[in-house]
């Protein structure tokens, strides 16, 4: 049963890299967070109005677990660093520019979608000062593409997969990789709202900024659901006993 | 070699060729960075260059932009930092684990 399961895993993931690489061989620009300054005033705080309450029950999200149970806080650590260092490896794409990952998707799936939106911050804020990456204007928007609506995306797919029973680490896969195809979804609505084309409104806009992004992605998107994979590979052999303490083992959902 | 092991090394191969294999493919692509693409995108929607209405607080700090040198610098210690805390998480995991089984072989 179990071998099957593997080998039409890896059947998948071979599939999906294949598409990968035919999937337009045409270079196109991309872009990663959006840039400092590229949004107007009244979006950024918008944004950042939006990402407050997210935020909020972030904050109370991690303290409750801690408090629960002391020793996942391992875990925490690990799943913020795990954004660290996606986010901060640009990878070359079929489409000939290079993009990141989000890394969002690991703490979603162990600790739940608003607990990552306080790791997800963090990170940002650090590109933001220190790197000229984003920005802090943007902070608003990218925080809700990264940190808020990607990550709650990868968590419903993965409670959704657990319900119908896909074999887990499918469902991991699954969960992460389109949890990042998302975060760039969302940055391209950002963008088109806040610049509609003259001729079509928003909805041609989007379909631009899609097409910017996307293809770009899609590979690094497929490569983030096989870390994610990899790590809770990792995890389940040696922290069994803190995954079953955060439900990854008993149902997942908390 | 268990299967544990063999699937992880499996997947990891994969992440490489994907990582790889346009690098190799695309000979001659830019592999261009993200903000001026994204500009670029911005203006020919609007149709005119667009001007950022804020520059980035280093920027502005050093009085112009961030050296690429510098910047994959600090791209590094960002890696680092969370490779620093991933490795030393899972150092910690693996060895109670062989520790834990080592009692329980005793018992």
């Amino acid at each position: 049963m179990n071998k099957s399961m593997n080998i039409r895993e890896k059947r998948f993931v071979a599939i999906a890299a294949a598409i990968a690489l035919v999937f337009g061989l045409t270079p196109v620009a991309n872009a990663m967070h959006i840039m400092e300054g590229y949004l107007p005033a009244g979006f950024c705080i918008a944004w950042g109005a939006i990402c407050i309450p997210f935020l909020i029950a972030g904050y109370m999200s991690i303290r409750k677990t801690l408090k629960e149970n002391p020793k996942t806080i391992t875990l925490l650590a690990m799943a913020g660093a795990y954004v660290f260092v996606l986010s901060s490896l640009k990878i070359p794409s079929v489409t000939g520019s290079c993009s990141h990952m989000t890394g969002t998707g690991l703490g979603a799936i162990l600790f739940g979608p608003t607990a990552v939106s306080i790791l997800g911050i963090i990170v940002l804020i650090f590109q933001a000062i220190l790197l000229a990456h984003g920005g802090l204007t943007t902070l608003g928007a990218n925080t809700f593409s990264m940190a808020i609506a990607g990550p709650f995306v990868t968590y419903g797919i993965f409670v959704l997969c657990k319900k119908i029973k896909v074999n887990k680490h499918l469902g991991v896969f699954l969960a992460a990789a389109i949890g990042d195809l998302f975060t760039y979804c969302v940055t391209a609505f950002q963008l088109a709202m806040a610049y509609p084309s003259e001729s079509g409104g928003v909805g041609v806009s989007v379909v631009k900024f899609l097409l910017v992004f996307a293809p770009t992605q899609l590979p690094l998107a497929i490569i983030e659901g096989i870390l994610t994979v990899v790590i809770i590979i990792g995890l389940e052999t040696y922290a069994s006993s803190e995954l079953a303490e955060l439900g990854y083992l008993a149902g997942g959902v908390k | 070699m268990s299967k544990t092991k063999k699937t992880v090394i499996g997947l990891l191969l994969v992440v490489v060729l994907i990582a790889v294999v346009p690098l190799f493919v695309l000979k001659g692509a830019e592999f261009g960075g993200s903000d001026d693409a994204g500009s670029v995108a911005i203006s020919e929607i609007t149709g005119s260059e667009y001007e950022p209405w804020f520059t980035p607080i280093m920027e502005t700090a050093i009085g112009g932009e961030l050296p690429g040198e510098i910047e994959s610098l600090l791209f590094c210690v960002q890696t680092g930092i969370g490779v620093g805390i991933i490795a030393f998480v899972m150092g910690r995991f693996v060895e109670r684990k062989k520790k834990e089984d080592r009692l329980d072989n005793a018992k």
